[in-house]
Protein backbone atom coordinates (compact mmCIF):
# COMPACT_ATOMS: atom_id res chain seq x y z
CA UNK A 1 0.00 0.00 0.00
CA UNK A 2 2.87 2.38 0.53
CA UNK A 3 6.33 2.95 -0.81
CA UNK A 4 9.46 2.35 1.15
CA UNK A 5 11.36 5.46 0.19
CA UNK A 6 13.57 6.57 3.05
CA UNK A 7 12.32 4.65 6.04
CA UNK A 8 12.76 6.52 9.30
CA UNK A 9 13.47 5.78 12.91
CA UNK A 10 10.10 4.94 14.41
CA UNK A 11 8.83 7.54 16.87
CA UNK A 12 8.11 4.81 19.33
CA UNK A 13 11.83 4.39 19.74
CA UNK A 14 12.28 8.08 20.44
CA UNK A 15 9.26 8.62 22.63
CA UNK A 16 8.65 5.93 25.22
CA UNK A 17 5.46 4.17 24.40
CA UNK A 18 3.23 3.55 27.35
CA UNK A 19 0.29 1.34 27.97
CA UNK A 20 -2.33 4.04 27.58
CA UNK A 21 -2.72 3.17 23.93
CA UNK A 22 -5.68 1.10 22.97
CA UNK A 23 -3.95 -1.50 20.90
CA UNK A 24 -7.09 -3.27 19.92
CA UNK A 25 -8.45 -0.12 18.35
CA UNK A 26 -5.28 0.31 16.36
CA UNK A 27 -5.33 -3.26 15.16
CA UNK A 28 -8.89 -2.83 14.00
CA UNK A 29 -8.31 0.52 12.36
CA UNK A 30 -5.18 -0.23 10.43
CA UNK A 31 -4.81 -3.90 9.61
CA UNK A 32 -2.52 -3.24 6.70
CA UNK A 33 0.62 -2.11 8.32
CA UNK A 34 2.07 -3.96 11.22
CA UNK A 35 5.51 -5.35 11.45
CA UNK A 36 5.74 -9.05 12.20
CA UNK A 37 7.27 -9.71 15.56
CA UNK A 38 6.48 -6.26 16.93
CA UNK A 39 2.79 -6.66 16.29
CA UNK A 40 2.01 -7.86 19.78
CA UNK A 41 4.14 -5.23 21.46
CA UNK A 42 3.44 -2.08 19.52
CA UNK A 43 0.70 -0.46 17.52
CA UNK A 44 0.73 -1.14 13.80
CA UNK A 45 3.00 1.14 11.86
CA UNK A 46 2.48 2.79 8.52
CA UNK A 47 5.06 2.61 5.79
CA UNK A 48 5.34 6.17 4.61
CA UNK A 49 7.55 8.40 2.58
CA UNK A 50 8.44 11.75 4.00
CA UNK A 51 6.76 14.55 2.11
CA UNK A 52 8.84 17.50 0.92
CA UNK A 53 6.04 19.65 2.38
CA UNK A 54 7.33 18.73 5.85
CA UNK A 55 8.93 21.23 8.17
CA UNK A 56 12.35 20.41 9.57
CA UNK A 57 11.30 21.58 13.03
CA UNK A 58 11.44 18.84 15.67
CA UNK A 59 8.12 17.13 16.37
CA UNK A 60 6.44 17.60 19.73
CA UNK A 61 6.67 14.55 22.01
CA UNK A 62 3.94 12.09 21.12
CA UNK A 63 2.77 11.83 24.73
CA UNK A 64 1.79 15.50 24.71
CA UNK A 65 0.00 15.36 21.38
CA UNK A 66 -2.08 12.40 22.58
CA UNK A 67 -2.90 13.88 25.99
CA UNK A 68 -3.69 17.49 25.21
CA UNK A 69 -6.72 17.57 22.96
CA UNK A 70 -9.65 19.74 22.09
CA UNK A 71 -12.26 17.16 21.13
CA UNK A 72 -15.40 18.38 22.87
CA UNK A 73 -17.39 15.27 21.97
CA UNK A 74 -15.31 13.57 24.66
CA UNK A 75 -15.21 16.39 27.23
CA UNK A 76 -13.98 19.96 27.36
CA UNK A 77 -10.85 19.53 29.50
CA UNK A 78 -7.66 18.92 27.56
CA UNK A 79 -7.01 15.56 29.20
CA UNK A 80 -10.62 14.36 28.85
CA UNK A 81 -10.44 12.95 25.30
CA UNK A 82 -7.46 10.67 26.00
CA UNK A 83 -9.48 9.10 28.78
CA UNK A 84 -13.00 9.19 27.40
CA UNK A 85 -12.31 8.31 23.77
CA UNK A 86 -10.29 5.20 24.61
CA UNK A 87 -13.16 2.88 23.68
CA UNK A 88 -14.41 4.95 20.74
CA UNK A 89 -15.50 2.46 18.07
CA UNK A 90 -13.86 3.41 14.79
CA UNK A 91 -14.36 0.20 12.86
CA UNK A 92 -16.21 -0.32 10.62
CA UNK A 93 -15.94 3.22 9.25
CA UNK A 94 -16.86 4.88 6.01
CA UNK A 95 -16.82 8.38 4.59
CA UNK A 96 -19.38 9.55 2.07
CA UNK A 97 -18.44 12.07 -0.60
CA UNK A 98 -21.48 13.54 -2.32
CA UNK A 99 -23.30 16.74 -3.22
CA UNK A 100 -22.22 18.53 -6.38
CA UNK A 101 -20.10 15.68 -7.75
CA UNK A 102 -20.37 13.39 -10.75
CA UNK A 103 -19.46 10.27 -8.78
CA UNK A 104 -20.99 10.40 -5.31
CA UNK A 105 -19.89 7.43 -3.25
CA UNK A 106 -18.99 5.99 0.11
CA UNK A 107 -15.41 5.05 0.87
CA UNK A 108 -14.64 2.37 3.42
CA UNK A 109 -11.63 2.97 5.65
CA UNK A 110 -9.78 0.23 3.74
CA UNK A 111 -10.42 2.02 0.48
CA UNK A 112 -9.29 5.33 1.94
CA UNK A 113 -6.03 3.79 3.12
CA UNK A 114 -5.31 2.52 -0.39
CA UNK A 115 -6.52 5.49 -2.38
CA UNK A 116 -3.13 7.19 -2.56
CA UNK A 117 0.37 6.55 -1.23
CA UNK A 118 0.63 7.50 2.43
CA UNK A 119 3.02 10.32 3.17
CA UNK A 120 4.46 11.61 6.37
CA UNK A 121 3.83 15.35 6.64
CA UNK A 122 5.44 17.12 9.55
CA UNK A 123 3.32 20.23 10.01
CA UNK A 124 3.16 23.06 12.48
CA UNK A 125 -0.24 23.01 14.17
CA UNK A 126 -1.44 26.31 15.64
CA UNK A 127 -4.45 26.34 17.94
CA UNK A 128 -6.65 29.42 18.14
CA UNK A 129 -5.85 29.34 21.88
CA UNK A 130 -2.31 30.56 21.10
CA UNK A 131 -0.38 27.33 21.52
CA UNK A 132 1.29 25.29 18.83
CA UNK A 133 2.79 21.88 18.29
CA UNK A 134 4.67 20.11 15.50
CA UNK A 135 3.11 16.84 14.42
CA UNK A 136 4.25 14.18 11.95
CA UNK A 137 0.88 13.37 10.38
CA UNK A 138 0.28 10.47 8.01
CA UNK A 139 -2.02 10.81 5.03
CA UNK A 140 -2.29 12.31 1.57
CA UNK A 141 -3.69 15.44 -0.02
CA UNK A 142 -7.44 15.78 0.40
CA UNK A 143 -7.62 16.63 -3.32
CA UNK A 144 -6.83 12.99 -4.16
CA UNK A 145 -10.07 11.94 -2.52
CA UNK A 146 -12.16 14.81 -3.89
CA UNK A 147 -10.96 14.15 -7.44
CA UNK A 148 -12.27 10.58 -7.19
CA UNK A 149 -15.75 12.01 -6.81
CA UNK A 150 -15.25 14.44 -9.73
CA UNK A 151 -16.51 17.79 -8.45
CA UNK A 152 -19.11 19.55 -10.53
CA UNK A 153 -18.13 23.02 -11.85
CA UNK A 154 -20.92 24.46 -9.71
CA UNK A 155 -19.25 23.27 -6.51
CA UNK A 156 -17.57 26.16 -4.68
CA UNK A 157 -17.22 24.85 -1.13
CA UNK A 158 -16.66 21.60 0.72
CA UNK A 159 -18.67 20.81 3.85
CA UNK A 160 -17.36 18.31 6.39
CA UNK A 161 -19.17 16.54 9.19
CA UNK A 162 -17.79 14.60 12.16
CA UNK A 163 -19.22 11.41 13.53
CA UNK A 164 -21.60 11.96 16.41
CA UNK A 165 -23.11 9.32 18.66
CA UNK A 166 -24.50 10.60 21.96
CA UNK A 167 -24.19 7.08 23.40
CA UNK A 168 -20.45 6.97 22.81
CA UNK A 169 -20.07 10.69 23.51
CA UNK A 170 -22.24 11.37 26.55
CA UNK A 171 -20.19 14.43 27.55
CA UNK A 172 -20.85 16.21 24.26
CA UNK A 173 -24.16 17.60 25.47
CA UNK A 174 -22.47 19.46 28.32
CA UNK A 175 -19.83 21.11 26.16
CA UNK A 176 -21.91 24.11 25.13
CA UNK A 177 -21.51 23.64 21.36
CA UNK A 178 -23.82 21.88 18.90
CA UNK A 179 -23.09 18.47 17.40
CA UNK A 180 -22.37 16.88 15.03
CA UNK A 181 -19.33 19.08 14.56
CA UNK A 182 -19.30 20.63 11.10
CA UNK A 183 -16.80 22.74 9.24
CA UNK A 184 -16.01 23.80 5.72
CA UNK A 185 -13.44 25.02 3.25
CA UNK A 186 -13.59 26.81 -0.04
CA UNK A 187 -13.05 24.25 -2.83
CA UNK A 188 -9.74 25.80 -3.89
CA UNK A 189 -8.53 25.60 -0.28
CA UNK A 190 -9.60 21.98 -0.06
CA UNK A 191 -7.79 21.17 -3.32
CA UNK A 192 -4.56 22.78 -2.12
CA UNK A 193 -1.83 20.13 -1.81
CA UNK A 194 -1.14 21.15 1.82
CA UNK A 195 -4.69 20.23 2.90
CA UNK A 196 -4.20 16.75 4.28
CA UNK A 197 -6.61 13.86 4.63
CA UNK A 198 -5.00 12.35 7.69
CA UNK A 199 -5.19 8.75 8.91
CA UNK A 200 -2.25 8.61 11.28
CA UNK A 201 0.49 10.33 13.22
CA UNK A 202 3.91 9.37 14.50
CA UNK A 203 3.86 6.53 11.99
CA UNK A 204 0.79 4.94 13.55
CA UNK A 205 -2.95 5.00 13.13
CA UNK A 206 -4.61 8.05 14.70
CA UNK A 207 -5.47 7.46 18.33
CA UNK A 208 -9.17 8.06 19.06
CA UNK A 209 -8.54 11.31 20.92
CA UNK A 210 -6.73 12.82 17.93
CA UNK A 211 -9.61 12.21 15.54
CA UNK A 212 -9.49 8.54 14.55
CA UNK A 213 -9.79 7.04 12.10
CA UNK A 214 -9.67 9.88 9.58
CA UNK A 215 -9.45 13.64 9.98
CA UNK A 216 -8.48 16.76 8.16
CA UNK A 217 -5.29 18.76 8.74
CA UNK A 218 -5.23 22.27 7.31
CA UNK A 219 -1.92 23.59 8.63
CA UNK A 220 -2.34 27.25 7.69
CA UNK A 221 -5.59 27.58 9.63
CA UNK A 222 -6.34 27.42 13.34
CA UNK A 223 -6.60 23.88 14.65
CA UNK A 224 -10.37 23.76 14.98
CA UNK A 225 -10.66 23.90 11.17
CA UNK A 226 -8.93 20.49 11.06
CA UNK A 227 -12.11 18.51 11.68
CA UNK A 228 -11.82 15.12 13.38
CA UNK A 229 -13.41 11.71 12.82
CA UNK A 230 -14.98 12.61 9.47
CA UNK A 231 -18.02 10.72 8.15
CA UNK A 232 -19.46 13.08 5.55
CA UNK A 233 -17.94 15.27 2.86
CA UNK A 234 -20.30 17.23 0.67
CA UNK A 235 -19.53 19.60 -2.19
CA UNK A 236 -21.82 22.59 -2.18
CA UNK A 237 -22.42 25.91 -3.86
CA UNK A 238 -22.65 28.22 -0.85
CA UNK A 239 -20.51 28.70 2.24
CA UNK A 240 -21.24 25.83 4.63
CA UNK A 241 -21.84 26.27 8.37
CA UNK A 242 -18.94 25.83 10.82
CA UNK A 243 -19.48 24.79 14.43
CA UNK A 244 -17.33 27.42 16.14
CA UNK A 245 -18.57 30.13 13.82
CA UNK A 246 -22.13 29.22 14.83
CA UNK A 247 -21.16 29.19 18.51
CA UNK A 248 -19.51 32.62 18.34
CA UNK A 249 -19.20 34.36 14.99
CA UNK A 250 -17.40 37.35 16.50
CA UNK A 251 -14.53 35.16 17.64
CA UNK A 252 -14.33 32.44 15.00
CA UNK A 253 -14.61 33.28 11.32
CA UNK A 254 -15.22 30.95 8.40
CA UNK A 255 -11.67 31.28 7.15
CA UNK A 256 -9.80 31.27 10.47
CA UNK A 257 -6.43 31.52 8.78
CA UNK A 258 -3.58 31.83 11.25
CA UNK A 259 -2.95 35.57 11.37
CA UNK A 260 -0.77 37.34 13.95
CA UNK A 261 -2.33 40.68 12.98
CA UNK A 262 -5.92 39.76 13.78
CA UNK A 263 -6.44 39.23 17.48
CA UNK A 264 -8.96 36.92 18.96
CA UNK A 265 -11.27 39.32 20.83
CA UNK A 266 -10.04 37.85 24.12
CA UNK A 267 -6.35 37.43 23.46
CA UNK A 268 -3.58 38.48 21.12
CA UNK A 269 -2.61 36.13 18.31
CA UNK A 270 0.80 37.74 17.78
CA UNK A 271 2.61 35.14 19.89
CA UNK A 272 2.20 31.52 20.74
CA UNK A 273 3.57 28.86 23.04
CA UNK A 274 5.42 26.07 21.34
CA UNK A 275 4.40 23.28 23.68
CA UNK A 276 5.59 22.11 26.12
CA UNK A 277 7.37 25.43 26.66
CA UNK A 278 5.71 27.43 29.43
CA UNK A 279 6.50 30.73 27.74
CA UNK A 280 4.36 32.48 25.15
CA UNK A 281 7.43 33.70 23.32
CA UNK A 282 7.19 32.18 19.87
CA UNK A 283 6.22 34.68 17.16
CA UNK A 284 3.16 33.54 15.22
CA UNK A 285 3.68 33.55 11.47
CA UNK A 286 1.18 34.65 8.85
CA UNK A 287 -0.66 31.56 7.57
CA UNK A 288 1.31 29.66 10.23
CA UNK A 289 4.40 29.95 8.04
CA UNK A 290 2.72 28.48 4.94
CA UNK A 291 2.21 31.85 3.27
CA UNK A 292 4.52 31.09 0.35
CA UNK A 293 2.22 28.24 -0.64
CA UNK A 294 -1.23 29.54 0.28
CA UNK A 295 -1.22 33.36 0.29
CA UNK A 296 -2.31 33.31 -3.35
CA UNK A 297 -5.63 31.76 -2.36
CA UNK A 298 -6.54 34.99 -0.61
CA UNK A 299 -5.16 37.70 -2.89
CA UNK A 300 -7.37 40.75 -2.90
CA UNK A 301 -9.24 39.67 0.24
CA UNK A 302 -9.36 41.82 3.36
CA UNK A 303 -8.27 39.23 5.91
CA UNK A 304 -9.15 41.54 8.78
CA UNK A 305 -12.78 41.38 7.73
CA UNK A 306 -12.78 37.83 6.40
CA UNK A 307 -10.91 36.42 9.39
CA UNK B 1 -11.96 23.70 70.06
CA UNK B 2 -12.00 26.30 67.30
CA UNK B 3 -9.83 28.46 69.48
CA UNK B 4 -6.92 26.05 69.68
CA UNK B 5 -3.67 27.17 68.15
CA UNK B 6 -2.75 23.78 66.70
CA UNK B 7 -6.03 23.79 64.77
CA UNK B 8 -5.20 27.14 63.29
CA UNK B 9 -1.75 25.89 62.31
CA UNK B 10 -3.30 22.80 60.76
CA UNK B 11 -5.75 24.85 58.72
CA UNK B 12 -2.92 27.09 57.62
CA UNK B 13 -1.01 24.03 56.39
CA UNK B 14 -4.08 22.73 54.56
CA UNK B 15 -4.54 26.08 52.83
CA UNK B 16 -0.92 26.02 51.77
CA UNK B 17 -1.14 22.46 50.45
CA UNK B 18 -2.27 23.40 46.91
CA UNK B 19 0.71 25.73 46.57
CA UNK B 20 3.00 23.00 47.86
CA UNK B 21 1.49 20.55 45.39
CA UNK B 22 2.05 23.02 42.57
CA UNK B 23 5.62 23.55 43.72
CA UNK B 24 6.17 19.80 43.65
CA UNK B 25 4.74 19.55 40.12
CA UNK B 26 7.03 22.36 38.97
CA UNK B 27 10.02 20.72 40.63
CA UNK B 28 9.22 17.47 38.85
CA UNK B 29 8.50 19.33 35.58
CA UNK B 30 5.20 17.48 35.54
CA UNK B 31 3.03 20.26 34.19
CA UNK B 32 1.08 18.68 31.31
CA UNK B 33 1.70 19.63 27.70
CA UNK B 34 0.81 23.23 28.47
CA UNK B 35 2.49 24.43 31.69
CA UNK B 36 1.22 28.00 31.28
CA UNK B 37 -2.38 26.87 31.06
CA UNK B 38 -1.96 24.35 33.88
CA UNK B 39 -0.43 26.81 36.33
CA UNK B 40 -2.83 29.59 35.34
CA UNK B 41 -5.91 27.43 35.81
CA UNK B 42 -4.59 25.85 39.00
CA UNK B 43 -3.86 29.16 40.72
CA UNK B 44 -7.04 30.76 39.37
CA UNK B 45 -9.18 27.88 40.63
CA UNK B 46 -7.71 28.18 44.12
CA UNK B 47 -8.19 31.95 44.15
CA UNK B 48 -11.91 31.71 43.47
CA UNK B 49 -12.27 28.81 45.91
CA UNK B 50 -10.64 30.80 48.71
CA UNK B 51 -12.79 33.81 47.89
CA UNK B 52 -15.89 31.65 48.28
CA UNK B 53 -14.55 30.12 51.51
CA UNK B 54 -13.77 33.60 52.87
CA UNK B 55 -17.24 34.82 52.02
CA UNK B 56 -18.72 31.75 53.68
CA UNK B 57 -17.24 32.50 57.10
CA UNK B 58 -19.60 35.32 58.13
CA UNK B 59 -22.89 33.59 57.27
CA UNK B 60 -21.79 30.19 58.53
CA UNK B 61 -20.54 31.34 61.89
CA UNK B 62 -24.05 32.63 62.48
CA UNK B 63 -25.98 29.81 60.89
CA UNK B 64 -23.90 27.14 62.60
CA UNK B 65 -23.60 29.14 65.81
CA UNK B 66 -19.83 28.91 65.64
CA UNK B 67 -18.77 32.50 66.27
CA UNK B 68 -15.13 31.47 66.60
CA UNK B 69 -14.99 30.65 62.91
CA UNK B 70 -14.11 34.31 62.57
CA UNK B 71 -10.58 33.42 63.64
CA UNK B 72 -9.99 31.93 60.21
CA UNK B 73 -11.52 34.60 58.01
CA UNK B 74 -8.43 36.74 57.68
CA UNK B 75 -6.32 33.67 56.92
CA UNK B 76 -8.69 32.53 54.17
CA UNK B 77 -8.83 36.02 52.70
CA UNK B 78 -5.04 36.27 52.69
CA UNK B 79 -4.80 32.91 51.00
CA UNK B 80 -7.23 34.10 48.32
CA UNK B 81 -4.92 37.05 47.78
CA UNK B 82 -1.85 34.79 47.83
CA UNK B 83 -3.23 32.53 45.08
CA UNK B 84 -4.42 35.59 43.14
CA UNK B 85 -0.85 36.92 43.22
CA UNK B 86 0.52 33.61 41.94
CA UNK B 87 -2.14 33.67 39.23
CA UNK B 88 -1.24 37.21 38.22
CA UNK B 89 2.49 36.50 38.35
CA UNK B 90 1.98 33.52 36.01
CA UNK B 91 0.19 35.76 33.54
CA UNK B 92 2.73 38.56 33.79
CA UNK B 93 5.75 36.28 33.52
CA UNK B 94 4.85 33.31 31.32
CA UNK B 95 2.13 34.85 29.17
CA UNK B 96 3.30 38.47 28.90
CA UNK B 97 7.04 37.95 29.55
CA UNK B 98 7.00 41.09 31.75
CA UNK B 99 5.93 43.21 28.81
CA UNK B 100 4.09 45.76 30.93
CA UNK B 101 2.83 48.01 28.08
CA UNK B 102 1.42 44.91 26.41
CA UNK B 103 -0.24 43.93 29.69
CA UNK B 104 -1.76 47.38 30.12
CA UNK B 105 -3.14 47.12 26.59
CA UNK B 106 -4.63 43.75 27.46
CA UNK B 107 -6.27 45.11 30.58
CA UNK B 108 -7.81 47.99 28.68
CA UNK B 109 -8.92 46.00 25.67
CA UNK B 110 -10.12 42.62 26.87
CA UNK B 111 -13.05 42.53 29.28
CA UNK B 112 -12.10 39.23 30.88
CA UNK B 113 -8.65 40.52 31.74
CA UNK B 114 -10.11 43.83 32.91
CA UNK B 115 -12.37 41.88 35.26
CA UNK B 116 -9.57 39.69 36.56
CA UNK B 117 -7.32 42.66 37.16
CA UNK B 118 -10.14 44.53 38.89
CA UNK B 119 -10.67 41.53 41.18
CA UNK B 120 -7.00 41.62 42.15
CA UNK B 121 -6.93 45.38 42.63
CA UNK B 122 -9.98 45.14 44.90
CA UNK B 123 -8.49 42.62 47.32
CA UNK B 124 -4.97 44.03 47.44
CA UNK B 125 -5.90 46.83 49.91
CA UNK B 126 -7.83 44.33 52.00
CA UNK B 127 -4.74 42.17 52.34
CA UNK B 128 -2.69 45.25 53.20
CA UNK B 129 -5.14 46.39 55.90
CA UNK B 130 -5.83 42.97 57.36
CA UNK B 131 -3.91 43.54 60.59
CA UNK B 132 -5.30 44.65 63.94
CA UNK B 133 -3.22 47.80 63.67
CA UNK B 134 -4.99 48.82 60.49
CA UNK B 135 -8.40 48.16 61.99
CA UNK B 136 -7.45 50.56 64.77
CA UNK B 137 -6.05 53.15 62.41
CA UNK B 138 -9.07 53.10 60.11
CA UNK B 139 -11.68 52.57 62.77
CA UNK B 140 -14.09 49.66 62.68
CA UNK B 141 -16.74 51.36 60.61
CA UNK B 142 -14.42 52.55 57.84
CA UNK B 143 -12.50 49.28 57.89
CA UNK B 144 -15.72 47.31 57.44
CA UNK B 145 -16.80 49.53 54.59
CA UNK B 146 -13.46 49.10 52.86
CA UNK B 147 -13.55 45.36 53.29
CA UNK B 148 -16.88 45.11 51.52
CA UNK B 149 -14.71 45.38 48.41
CA UNK B 150 -14.36 41.63 48.74
CA UNK B 151 -17.88 41.35 47.31
CA UNK B 152 -16.80 43.32 44.25
CA UNK B 153 -13.67 41.23 43.96
CA UNK B 154 -15.57 37.94 44.06
CA UNK B 155 -18.11 39.15 41.50
CA UNK B 156 -15.33 40.38 39.21
CA UNK B 157 -13.54 37.07 39.67
CA UNK B 158 -16.60 35.16 38.55
CA UNK B 159 -17.03 37.44 35.52
CA UNK B 160 -13.35 36.91 34.70
CA UNK B 161 -13.85 33.14 34.71
CA UNK B 162 -17.17 33.27 32.85
CA UNK B 163 -15.77 35.42 30.05
CA UNK B 164 -12.70 33.26 29.74
CA UNK B 165 -14.29 29.93 28.86
CA UNK B 166 -15.03 29.16 25.24
CA UNK B 167 -18.31 27.33 25.59
CA UNK B 168 -18.50 25.13 28.67
CA UNK B 169 -19.82 27.51 31.34
CA UNK B 170 -20.56 24.96 34.06
CA UNK B 171 -17.71 25.78 36.42
CA UNK B 172 -17.93 29.58 36.26
CA UNK B 173 -21.69 29.24 36.67
CA UNK B 174 -21.15 27.11 39.77
CA UNK B 175 -18.82 29.67 41.36
CA UNK B 176 -21.24 32.42 40.39
CA UNK B 177 -23.99 30.59 42.22
CA UNK B 178 -21.81 30.03 45.28
CA UNK B 179 -20.81 33.68 45.48
CA UNK B 180 -24.43 34.74 45.02
CA UNK B 181 -25.47 32.33 47.75
CA UNK B 182 -22.88 33.68 50.19
CA UNK B 183 -24.04 37.22 49.53
CA UNK B 184 -27.73 36.26 49.71
CA UNK B 185 -27.21 34.58 53.09
CA UNK B 186 -26.14 37.95 54.45
CA UNK B 187 -29.65 39.20 53.80
CA UNK B 188 -31.06 36.64 56.23
CA UNK B 189 -31.95 38.51 59.43
CA UNK B 190 -29.34 37.95 62.13
CA UNK B 191 -26.65 36.72 59.74
CA UNK B 192 -24.96 40.02 59.08
CA UNK B 193 -22.04 40.75 61.30
CA UNK B 194 -23.49 43.87 62.85
CA UNK B 195 -26.21 41.88 64.59
CA UNK B 196 -23.67 39.70 66.31
CA UNK B 197 -23.97 39.45 70.07
CA UNK B 198 -20.25 39.98 70.41
CA UNK B 199 -17.87 42.20 72.21
CA UNK B 200 -18.65 45.88 71.75
CA UNK B 201 -15.32 46.69 70.13
CA UNK B 202 -16.45 46.69 66.54
CA UNK B 203 -13.07 46.05 64.98
CA UNK B 204 -12.13 43.03 66.99
CA UNK B 205 -15.60 41.56 66.63
CA UNK B 206 -14.95 41.57 62.93
CA UNK B 207 -11.52 40.22 62.67
CA UNK B 208 -11.46 38.02 65.72
CA UNK B 209 -8.52 37.92 68.03
CA UNK B 210 -6.05 40.66 67.20
CA UNK B 211 -3.26 38.27 68.09
CA UNK B 212 -1.69 37.50 64.77
CA UNK B 213 0.12 34.26 64.13
CA UNK B 214 2.85 36.12 62.36
CA UNK B 215 2.92 33.59 59.56
CA UNK B 216 -0.12 35.29 58.08
CA UNK B 217 1.77 38.50 57.69
CA UNK B 218 4.30 36.76 55.57
CA UNK B 219 1.58 36.33 52.98
CA UNK B 220 0.30 39.82 52.72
Amino acid sequence: MARKLGEQIPYSEITPKSVYLNRRAFLAAAPAAFMGARALLAAPRFQTRRSPLSTSEPPTAQQYVTHYNNFYEFGTAKDDPAENAALFKTSPWSVSVDGLVKQPRKFTMDELLKLAPLEERVYRHRCVEAWSIVVPWVGYSLGALLRQAQPDPKAKYVAFESYYDPKQMPLARESGIAFPYVDGLRLDEAMHPLALLCVGMYGEALPPQDGAPVRLVVPWKYGFKSIKSIVKIRLVETQPPCTWNIANSREYGFYSNVNPNVDHPRWSQAKEQRLPSPFKNHATQMFNGYGDQVAGLYSGMDLKKLF
Amino acid sequence: MLKSRPLKALIFAVCLAPAAWLGWRIWRMDLTANPLEFITHFTGDWTIRFLVITLAVTPFRKLLRLPDLIRFRRMFGLFAFFYACLHFATYLWLDKLFDVPEMVKDIGKRPFITAGFAALVCIAPLAATSTAGWIRRLGGRRWRLLHRLVYVSAAAGVAHYYWLVKSDIRLPALYGLLVALMLALRLVPGVRGSAAPRKPAAGSAYCGSPASTGSERGLS
